[in-house]
């Protein structure tokens, strides 16, 4: 099993994927979600998501701005300012 | 009867004319697709944020030490009203429609003693400075925008709860076009701060939910955030509803030219006619009277 992951900005829905795991850097400090992660919100600081496709593969870096994240029932949806994409 | 010449510059010019407004309506549909697709793309996250804030606020009792955003500042005086325009014309009655409401808000509240300033963000709500030459607040200049963006709609937002907080109104209210179809856009008004928190959309199981910080603290760092999301939201519908309006207005014009031109060629060859028949009658009575 996976974990949903949803990374939505205001323009647009960046990502949406099946990932083993995503580090999310919240305000008072960074938390990983796996898949069946109880309910849980936070807001976010300025930093890098870190998205874990495969247990022990190497992360994939988005740099976010400002917004929070939400875990419920159906996953992981990170809801931020601004999301650089590395081409 | 207008000379034949005359006719002949009238169907040339319309003709021009005519080009010119396809090559708009074509230029508008395909900017509409662009647009309507951003406007669809920004639902996503617009939606989400409407959520968790349903959920937070349900779980928040309004008091003296809530933010003001959410509250209010304890008066209903001043209200702002915040008008969101095209840059552009020459496209029907969309400006005017969104100028319209605004003025029958306006009309409204000033009806009731309120006192009513505008904040104007687009070009085309400058003739309301025609109609309330005192109330202008500020006149934010849109005319770098070529589509808009996130960036936009937070400048916009930030100024505005920099002068909310400084007092300098107690209401503000939000009139733009809501993108229904490319033929329908609906000049809407809603309110956008105090901010009014949707009700009873979630609820059941999300009481399980951990915060951090505390809802209070989330709440409070949304609300700016709901503002800038309303604003941007607004503008992605104004430029989308702005293309469909122009597309309909351009292909009107394109049609009535074309009428115009065939009742003009009509008109060009009954005359050229009517010439060679007077021509003929000349001639024939001519050889008649040797």
């Amino acid at each position: 099993m996976a974990l949903h992951f949803e990374l939505v900005t205001p323009e647009r829905l960046v990502r949406s994927d099946e990932v083993h795991m995503v580090v999310v850097p919240g305000t008072e400090g960074d938390f990983g979600v796996l898949e069946g992660h109880a309910p849980f919100m936070s807001t976010m600081r300025n930093g890098d998501l870190l998205i874990h496709r495969t247990a022990g593969a190497e992360p994939d870096r988005i740099a976010i701005e400002g917004g929070f994240a939400e875990v419920n029932e159906r996953g992981l949806t990170v809801l931020a300012e601004r999301a650089d994409i590395p081409a | 009867m207008a000379s034949l010449k005359a006719l002949k510059g009238r169907i040339a010019s319309v003709k021009s004319t005519q080009k010119i407004t396809k090559a708009m309506k074509t230029v508008a549909a395909a900017k509409l697709r662009r647009a309507t697709d951003q406007a669809v793309a920004g639902r996503p996250y617009a939606e989400r944020l409407e959520a968790v804030m349903a959920s937070l606020a349900s779980k928040i009792v309004v008091g003296p030490q809530s933010p003001k955003l959410l509250a209010g500042t304890g008066k209903d005086q001043v209200h702002l009203i915040v008008v969101a325009t095209g840059e552009r014309g020459l496209a029907g009655g969309f400006n005017a429609n969104i100028v319209k409401l605004a003025r029958r808000k306006a009309e409204e509240l000033i009806a009731e003693g309120k006192t009513v300033r505008f904040y104007l963000a687009g070009r085309k709500g400058r003739v309301l400075k025609r109609f309330y030459p005192q109330g202008i607040h500020h006149d934010q200049d849109m005319s770098g925008m070529r589509s808009p963006a996130f960036d936009h709609a937070q400048a916009v937002a930030q100024d505005l709860i920099a002068r909310y907080e400084a007092g300098e109104f107690d209401v503000a209210h939000l009139v733009y076009s809501t993108f229904r179809s490319a033929l329908v856009q609906e000049p809407t008004e809603r309110q956008i701060i105090p901010v009014k928190v949707p009700e009873g959309a979630e609820g059941g199981a999300s009481s399980a939910v951990e915060y951090e910080p505390d809802e209070e603290e989330i709440l409070a760092t949304l609300l700016p955030r709901n503002v800038a999301i309303q604003i941007y939201r607004a503008l992605l519908e104004n430029q989308a509803g702005f293309y469909g309006a122009q597309m309909t207005a351009m292909d009107n014009a394109t049609r009535n030219a074309g009428d115009m031109i065939n009742r003009l060629s009509i008109e060009y060859n009954r005359s050229r006619q009517a010439a060679i028949t007077k021509e003929l009658i000349e001639i024939i009575s001519g050889a008649e009277a040797l």
